[in-house]
């Protein structure tokens, strides 16, 4: 009985996948209890379902030991169930509290009474420590601040079970720090928390108990204080996952690219870069490390020549390449291989043959003339599937978008190697991917690097960075806190100078 | 193998389309007392029944395709080209200007015409190519409103130098040199309205179709429709792109206003968008945007079109049920999602089981009877 | 030059209602997230229905029949309208082909039945809505004699409208929900609003909205039906787009393109305007508004989620 939550039996399919596959999961009343899983394992899935979105073709829910049936959103917030989402749902030129009040608005002689809901937005705010202004819009808060409006979106609802959907993908390590404090007071406040996450230190440091899904399926839940990280990994990932990639001493050369004092304009209110130097070499990999939003976007942007800058040099070989056209800069070999695949590396409609020579069908021998050359063209695509690995059900004739994400991510890795470039720009390259492919796009990369050629590595997961760098950069605010070698540096001490102090002040 | 699926998917949303199409106006026509299979008989007798009306069908098909490209073109590079009707008003006075003023051998004023309206056409559906690459104005909001512009163009244009010899609200004849008809095609369909037009229309579906699959212009264009962001991060000069879509586009209805106002017709009237720039939608939906696809859409819409006359002599249905039937099909034509969704179901449909089925139901039904 | 203001102004003023009128319609639809091109289609609908409810009651009842027609009108435009909330709340459908498809259904299918009903394509009205003095508040200087003097019924029921509609949009719920809809619908779904309800009922008063302007056209101004809206209702969409979305944005647009339109259609009678050439007063609302989208392009106050089918699946 002491279950607050009991999900039974949950089943889920979509056309050609089961993203829930006969699921029990309970959840006790005060507790914190992850929801650990890879990307497309079934856990938002799951919660969805908890959350009244979707509804489960079999299976049952059972709430404070009586048997539910939640058929949308409403039903959940009645039931007392409130979900803070990966993106948050807040309209952008609505204030604070329009957005709290929203499908709950106390109304006074047929108008909205905002001033009653703002008094209570404040009060709650003082009570959870939120320091919320309840009449600022939203455009104009910082993230952390957007996902405290959401957390009082649901206490305003009288929430008492809170889901948290990777509550921390867009946080500052400060930041976490806050959110894991009002967690704990929210529990104090008599909350229960489900979290979802595929980050294994986070749980550690925050959840009671941690239920593992993969594939669907539930593999077992634990207490956190009985487990250790590589257990979880394991669970996680069906096999023993070695942490430590073949890593052979780099031997950096001459340096190719080097940024001098690079400004750009921040957008949409957002920092910019500020007089951002840095040099990357020759057979060594550079790792930014950085929270998102501190200016690595336009860096990148700058650098592949989306966006002009506003000031300072881009020296490619030593030449200034700032002025250059993308397809300038591609000619002079730097290639990239982009944050959001679906958006920057792919166009999804267009056949993997066709997306194969997105940079380069222009020029012979894939074109003469104006014309393509078909035959070629498949030729070509037939070779890098097969030395990428690229699995495709229909070949190089399938249409990208039938391909899965991580086979389309080694067509773009594919592609871009293919162009045998000087300098390879990657940024998340690992993002959303499962373990397997993982592995492969680091080795592939480590592999660029062994050949002599440059890569900058741009990840929001500060594993990966300290995984694969010869040497980190990290980024904070627009500017550069300080270059360190992998080798001498932790984890700690990157994240203290992610939230910008610099190397050696704290101790 | 996947564009075999594909090209089969569409042909059942067409064909569905154009099935609600005809139900639509067969309710329209029952509802006012109408026999819906005489009024069909009539409206498709009247665009096929003999040798004049079939060039009159093809005649009426001319301009349809040339707007239909125009649409599936811009929607190749992921634009939305409304300004059809406004883009062949100015092709159609490009033409009608050309004619009227200058005094040359045939094949020369001709040729003057084409290139005229195609350039005229060109240069006016840029401007929104340019707002849409230069300043992110959408393309829809901004070719309505240059339809309208070119109206009111033409309204004060045509009357103040142009103007015909009896009426204020339409130009002075073209002279013969100028005009797309010909005598020997003229003839060899019994005096019917058809003109070069239809081979201009042809070539213009051959050179579409070419310049979409086997080019590299095809290729960035294609690219830039499918997606912007990635096309430009892999070199394609994307505004270059989309400005270049809308001049053809624009080029294309600039051509279909030629040969409607100085083939099929021989003057211009003013105060009318001309209707074949939103018919040209239809026709670019039901032809699944691929060139030869629309060529066989507008040239069903053109037999609806001259049917409907005939239709409306010999029966008291009113012509304008056949507006009616291809408004019709653009609406399904949009909520062809409908089918989308449904896809699978309507594959898995073994119609030969089916037929089998409806007879044994039918054989039940008739032994239930019995008993 | 002050008498012809004077002169000009009523005209002007019952130009620009159906106008105002249409363009607060397409901005209940617009604000919720659909995009409504099909304005001038819904318009026409009612202008056919406003003239064949009139002709056919007017005989029976002359002093109410005016009112009939425009209150049929708003209705069957808001029951036409659901063709357009159909495809684009329930079916996902393409919102610019469908708007597109219900002027064209509209255009076709008015044309039709008025050749069945009156056998010719054109219905028209005896009489329309007369102008009226309103006694005292026209003997206010200036202000009376522009606005209180020979000025239509309906001129009063459409800035009233106006008012309700703006109070309806910023101060209820009913319009924080609409509101949301058109900036975020996935935000306004898990907080309990149902987006499909909203959006359809947008659209409906969107339908009303321009069923009642095309009828109010035909009783002030046009006295007949004749198979077109001549781009009123494209005129209020820009109206709708150069007003950026709000209720007095879009007063100030379709006054100033009411007076442009009026000043063109008389310029051949009165002298002093005849210098200006009828080509540039009638292509400057489509001008300017061009101007104004290119001026705006940074800072556009278009809903951010217009145009975008709300499916529940995509997240």
């Amino acid at each position: 009985m002491d279950y607050i939550v009991e999900m039974n039996n949950i089943r889920k399919e979509f056309p050609g996948i089961v993203a829930c596959d006969d699921i029990d999961f309970q959840v006790k009343k005060g507790e914190i209890h992850a929801l650990l899983g890879e990307n497309g394992a079934g856990k938002s899935t799951l919660m969805n379902i908890l959350f009244g979105l979707y509804q489960p073709d079999s299976g049952s829910i059972v709430l404070r030991g009586k048997k539910t049936n939640i058929a949308n959103p409403n039903i959940a917030n009645d039931l007392g169930i409130g979900m803070v989402h990966q993106h948050f749902k807040l309209v952008h030129n609505f204030t604070v509290t329009e957005n709290i009040i929203l499908g709950l608005e106390p109304t006074r002689a047929l108008m909205v009474d905002t001033r009653s809901a703002s008094s209570r937005i404040r009060e709650l705010s003082k009570r959870y420590n939120l320091n919320v202004n309840p009449d600022a819009k939203i455009e104009d808060v910082s993230v952390g601040m957007q996902q405290r409006v959401e957390i009082i979106k649901m206490l305003y609802r009288d929430a008492e079970i809170l889901i948290f959907d990777e509550p921390t993908a867009v946080l500052t390590p400060q930041e976490v720090q806050e959110l894991t404090k009002i967690m704990h007071s929210l529990i104090d406040e008599g909350k229960t928390i489900i979290l979802i996450t595929h980050k294994l230190r986070e749980i550690m440091s925050i959840a009671d108990r941690c239920t593992v899904i993969r594939w669907g399926k539930v593999i077992g839940t634990v207490s956190v204080s009985e487990t250790s990280e590589e257990k979880l990994a394991e669970m996680m990932v069906g096999r023993k996952v070695i942490f430590d990639l073949d890593k052979k001493e780099a031997r950096p050369k001459e340096e190719i690219l080097s940024l001098e004092k690079l400004t750009v304009n921040g957008k949409d209110g957002g920092h910019g870069l500020k007089s951002f130097s840095l040099g990357v070499k020759c057979g060594e990999i550079v790792g930014l490390a950085g929270v998102d939003g501190n200016g690595q976007s336009e860096l990148i942007e700058a650098v592949i020549g989306l966006r002009k800058p506003d000031g300072g040099k881009i020296l490619l070989h030593g030449e200034d390449i700032s002025n250059l056209s993308i397809r300038e800069r591609i000619e002079k070999g730097v290639a990239h291989i982009p944050e959001d695949r679906h958006k920057h590396g792919l166009v999804l409609d267009y056949t993997v043959q066709e997306n194969f020579i997105l940079k380069n069908y222009y020029q012979p021998p894939f074109s003469a003339r104006g014309l393509l050359n078909w035959d070629t063209i498949y030729e070509h695509a037939e070779r890098v599937i097969k030395d990428f690995d690229v699995r495709s059900g229909q070949g190089v004739e399938a249409s990208a978008r039938s391909l899965s994400g991580g086979n389309q991510q080694k067509a773009i890795v594919g592609r871009e190697i293919d162009g045998n470039p000087d300098l390879l720009v990657a940024v998340q390259p690992t993002r959303g991917l499962d373990v397997g492919a993982i592995e492969y796009i680091h080795q592939r990369l480590l592999e660029q690097r062994d050949q002599g050629k440059a890569v900058l590595l741009i990840s929001l997961e500060l594993d990966e960075i300290l995984d694969l760098s010869d040497r980190i950069a990290v980024i904070y605010n627009g500017e550069l806190v300080g270059i360190v070698d992998a080798d001498e540096t932790d984890e700690n001490e990157i994240g203290l100078m992610m939230a910008g102090g610099k190397r050696g002040a704290a101790v | 193998m996947k564009t075999k699926v594909r090209v089969k998917k569409d042909f059942y949303m067409s064909f569905f389309a154009i099935l609600l199409g005809l139900l639509a106006g067969a309710v329209l026509m029952a509802v006012t007392g109408n026999n819906p299979f005489e009024g069909f008989f009539y409206l498709f007798r009247g665009g096929l029944m003999n040798i004049e009306r079939i060039g009159n069908t093809l005649a009426t098909a001319t301009p349809l395709i040339f707007a239909g490209l125009s649409v599936a073109f811009a929607f190749k590079t992921g634009l939305f080209n409304i300004g059809g009707a406004g883009q062949m008003l100015i092709g159609g006075l490009c033409a009608t200007a050309i004619g009227l003023t200058f005094d040359l051998p045939k094949p020369i004023l001709l040729t003057m015409i084409v290139f005229g309206s195609l350039i005229g056409g060109a240069l006016w559906a840029s401007l929104p190519g340019l707002l849409k690459a230069r300043f992110n104005v959408h393309e829809v909001v901004s070719t309505i409103m240059m339809n309208w512009i070119a109206y009111w163009v033409i309204y004060y244009i045509v009357p103040q130098y142009f103007k015909g010899p009896f009426l204020e609200t339409e130009s002075q004849r073209i002279p013969e040199a100028a005009s797309l008809k010909v005598p020997w095609l003229t003839e060899l369909f019994n005096g019917s309205y058809i003109n070069l037009g239809i081979f201009l229309a042809i070539i213009f579906v051959v050179i579409s179709s070419l310049i979409l699959e086997r080019t590299t212009l095809g290729y960035e264009l294609k690219a830039v429709g499918y997606n912007r962001d990635a096309a430009e991060a892999a070199g394609i000069n994307v505004n270059r792109n989309i400005v270049l879509s809308m001049a053809i586009a624009g080029a294309l209805a600039g051509l279909g206003g030629a040969t409607f106002y100085v083939g099929f017709a021989s003057n211009m009237q003013i105060g009318v968008l001309p209707s074949q720039g939103f018919d040209g939608i239809a026709v670019a939906l039901l032809g699944a945007n691929s060139p030869w696809g629309v060529f066989a859409a507008a040239v069903f819409f053109g037999l609806l079109h001259t049917g409907k006359g005939f239709m409306n002599a010999m029966t008291a249905i009113p012509p304008e049920v056949a507006d009616t039937i291809i408004a019709t099909i653009i609406y399904f034509a949009a909520t062809s999602v409908l089918i989308e969704r449904n896809w699978d179901k309507i594959k898995k449909i073994n119609f030969a089981a089916l037929l089998n089925r409806g007879k044994k139901d039918s054989l039940k039904a008739g032994s239930g009877g019995e008993q | 030059m002050v008498d012809l203001i004077y002169q000009l102004f009523p005209y002007a003023i019952a130009f620009t209602i159906p106008l105002l009128l249409t363009s607060l319609g397409g901005l209940f639809s617009e604000r919720s997230g659909v995009i409504n091109i099909g304005l001038e289609g819904l318009m026409l609908m009612g202008m056919f229905v406003g003239a064949f409810t009139i002709s056919q009651t007017e005989a029976a009842n002359p002093g109410t029949a005016v009112w009939i027609g425009l209150l049929s009108a708003a209705v069957f435009g808001a029951i036409f309208a659901l063709l357009h909330a159909f495809a684009c709340v329930t079916l996902n459908a393409n919102q610019v082909i469908s708007g597109i498809a219900i002027n064209m259904i509209a255009s076709a299918v008015t044309v039709y039945l008025a050749r069945f009903l009156t056998g010719s394509g054109n219905v028209q009205i005896i009489r329309g809505l007369s102008r009226q003095t309103i006694p005292l508040l026209s003997d206010i200087p200036v202000l009376g004699r522009l606005f209180f003097t020979q000025s239509y019924a309906t001129t009063w029921l459409v800035l009233f409208i106006l008012a309700a509609a703006t109070f309806l949009l910023y101060k209820t719920k009913f319009g924080l929900r609409l509101r949301a809809c058109g900036e975020h619908p996935h935000a306004a779904d898990s907080a309990g609003v149902n987006v499909y309800l909203m959006r359809y009922m947008a659209v409906i008063i969107s339908g009303a909205c321009a069923g009642l302007g095309g009828a109010i056209f035909i009783v002030t101004l046009s006295g007949e039906f004749n198979g077109t809206a001549a781009g009123l209702g494209f005129l209020a969409l820009a109206a709708l787009i150069f007003g950026q979305w709000k209720p007095w944005g879009i007063l100030a647009a379709t006054f100033f393109f009411g007076f442009a339109s009026t000043i063109a259609n008389v310029s051949q009678v009165i002298p002093t305007l005849a210098q200006i050439p009828g080509i540039y007063l009638k292509t400057f609302p489509y001008v300017v508004t061009l101007i104004a989208l290119v001026l705006s392009s940074k800072s556009s106050q278009a809903p951010k989620a217009i145009g975008e089918p709300y499916d529940k699946g995509k997240r």
